[in-house]
């Protein structure tokens, strides 16, 4: 769902449920790897892939977000 | 019973919203030597619409675009269908770039390629007004800026209610939402500054039940423009909706700065303005022909495809870096998980939800609204709109300026504690957390989207039946939900509060619309098909009257 922690990377700081602008991990205890609780409000802003210390998050986009593509007809 | 915090929080100003208008204005008016407070729901290092970004910034510079009026004149041009009230646009206009100024003393790079760049957004020919600038870390450089000048940030702290006494305002009611547990806050505040930005979640997202894939924060939930309304305040202009488009599905991003030709999927090109696309100008053409989508899809011709594919190596390069200045890495990301490369693929576009920038709290040249001590600016206002983040920056010190200067003579109010409001949402609040069963705040959410794009539509149309149909169903709704909604924590009663403020924003919706009696750019209405020539330039305001029923006044812009 969303932002995904890597629990072996995570040094449990807690920054991504502080600074997340739509409140998707909820309440955060310093010392706990965040828990990623309401993973359908994500906005995928990416602040918490961005501002993690230790690169421990990366965001997966759902199903419905899927970009649509074709090959350009110019080439 | 939901417990209220003992501690009264005593302000001069109390900015409701840490965004970009909310941080300038908290800065400005602490610039003043009072006493400010920031009340955020999340946190202002990266809440709201600017959260991670913007790449341009409306701003006037009189030796690179000499006459003041040609600068309006393009302005004006580009807000197609839209009403608002010059005097605020050539304040805004005068001001900004002292605040861009200030922005790049502040360490937010304003001059990215070195110079003061005018880039993109632009018709050929026209003036180009929007400075190129790398916001990316604009939200954490304001932030800094409002703690060195003493300002108190209290994050976590969804503001659900304008205390006012005496037709004033006294302070605020707000809800700390830190702890799954919710407990009230109570601010004592000699002034209240409302920037809560859009009214995101108002319509369905272009993904259904994804409601949280839309163009501006979704956080940004009409919260100070209801709270506005319910404390005496006006809205204006709510009948005329706004529409954006992107890559399909993919709503994050909004149209960022693309730089490519739309087309058609035989791949012809859709643009009346030009043939090869570049940094300077873009393809503008979603922009003033937002059925160009739909339209495609109809003729038979559809979809429409962006296609970057012909532009120099430069103008990609500077794309990407455009969309990272710009905050939307999250578009990059999808687009490298997905294999999509840009020099070879088109990537559908179409429109989003409907967007109500502009479309608000009414406020005066200094920010100022129609309550003593209420002041508000950024996207919730109704009768100004300069891009988003812009208007909010300028207006945002405008509106802290004002209300410092306000604070001056006025005394605290005593009993904040006793105000009768406080007591009544404590119990409203108390009835949603007890309630053992009943619907979530999602089931009122989308009720309340579902509505308001059946009978307040704007992709299809509006008439004075289904309008009136609408407001009875959303006052049905209303009471419904009253009855019935249940909340199991403090985050789940912030999103039920949002999606009630969502509601009345959608009642109030419906009866401006009712009552503008013509078609005017996307208020598109099946029983007057025409534009009325007698309401240019008139304005729309709604109030709260004496008997509590909403109050429709016109009135010509200034």
């Amino acid at each position: 769902m969303p932002p995904v922690i890597d629990e072996a990377k995570c040094i449990k700081c807690t920054k991504c449920a502080q600074i997340c602008c739509v409140d998707v991990y909820g309440p955060a205890e310093p010392g706990e790897v965040p828990t990623v609780r309401f993973p359908e409000e994500c906005w995928h802003c990416r602040a918490c892939v961005m501002d993690c210390p230790a690169g421990a998050i990366d965001l997966r986009y759902p199903l419905p977000y899927m970009l649509l593509y074709e090959d350009s007809k110019t080439n | 019973m939901i417990e209220i915090d003992k501690t009264i929080l005593d302000c001069d100003v109390l900015v409701v919203g840490g965004g970009i208008a909310g941080l300038m204005a908290a800065i400005a008016a602490a610039d003043q030597g009072i006493k400010v407070i920031v009340a955020e729901k999340c946190d202002t290092r990266r809440s709201g619409s600017g959260c991670t970004g913007n790449d341009h910034f409306m701003c006037y510079i009189p030796e690179v675009h000499g006459s003041v009026d040609d600068f309006y004149q393009t302005i004006k041009m580009s807000q197609a269908g839209r009403i608002f009230d010059k005097t605020l646009v050539m304040k805004f206009i005068n001001r900004s770039f002292e605040v861009v100024q200030d922005w790049e003393k502040w360490g937010i790079e304003m001059r990215p390629t070195g110079k003061w760049e005018f880039l993109g957004h632009a018709f050929p020919g026209r003036m180009r007004i929007h400075l190129k600038y790398n916001g990316e870390n604009q939200k954490a450089v304001l932030t800094q800026e409002a703690l060195k000048r003493g300002v108190k940030i209290e994050n976590k702290t969804a503001i659900t209610d304008y205390l006012v006494e005496g037709g004033k305002i006294v302070g605020a009611i707000g809800l700390d939402i830190s702890k799954m547990q919710p407990k009230m806050k109570l601010f004592r505040a000699k002034s209240v500054i409302s920037t809560t930005g859009n009214t995101s979640r108002l319509y369905p997202s272009i993904t259904g039940a994804w409601m949280f894939n839309t163009a501006d924060c979704p956080s940004s939930a009409a919260n100070g423009r209801a709270a506005a309304y319910r404390a005496g305040a006006a809205l204006t202009n709510l009948e005329l909706p706004t529409l954006f488009a992107g890559p399909k599905y993919f709503v994050r991003s909004g149209k960022a700065t693309w730089i490519g030709l739309l087309k058609d999927s035989k791949g012809t090109a859709l643009s009346p303005f030009i043939n090869k696309p570049n940094k300077e100008l873009g393809d503008v053409t979603a922009d003033i022909w937002p059925g160009v989508f739909t339209d495609k899809y109809k003729d038979g011709t559809g979809p429409v495809y962006m296609d970057c594919s012909e532009i120099d190596k430069a103008d990609m390069d500077y794309m990407m870096w455009a969309f990272k200045c710009e905050g939307v890495t999250s578009l990059v990301d999808a687009m490298q998980k997905q294999n999509i490369d840009l020099h070879k693929h088109m990537v559908e576009f179409a429109k989003y939800e409907p967007t109500m920038f502009g479309a608000g709290i009414e406020i005066d040249e200094n920010g100022s609204t129609s309550v003593s001590g209420l002041y508000a600016a950024g996207d919730e206002v109704g009768n100004f709109r300069t891009g988003g983040i812009p208007g909010a920056a300028v207006y945002g010190r405008i509106a802290g300026e004002s209300a410092a200067a306000y604070t001056k003579n006025i005394e605290f109010s005593s009993n904040i504690a006793q105000h009768p409001l406080v007591q009544k949402r404590q119990e409203f609040f108390n009835e949603l957390l007890e309630r053992k069963t009943g619907a979530t705040w999602k089931e009122l959410n989308t009720a309340v989207q579902q509505i308001m794009s059946d009978y307040a539509s704007v992709t299809f149309v509006r008439s004075e039946t289904l309008l009136s149909a609408g407001y009875k169903y959303l006052c049905d709704l209303e009471q419904y939900a009253y009855q019935t909604v249940k909340c199991e924590n403090s985050h789940e009663l912030m999103r039920a509060l949002e999606s009630f403020d969502l509601l009345l924003f959608g009642k109030l919706l419906c009866l401006a619309a009712r009552e503008r009696k013509e078609t005017r750019g996307m208020h598109r209405r099946s029983d007057y098909t025409f534009t009325n020539p007698l309401l240019d330039g008139m304005l729309l305001t709604v109030k709260q009257g004496k008997d509590g029923e909403a109050e429709l006044n016109w009135r010509a812009t200034y």
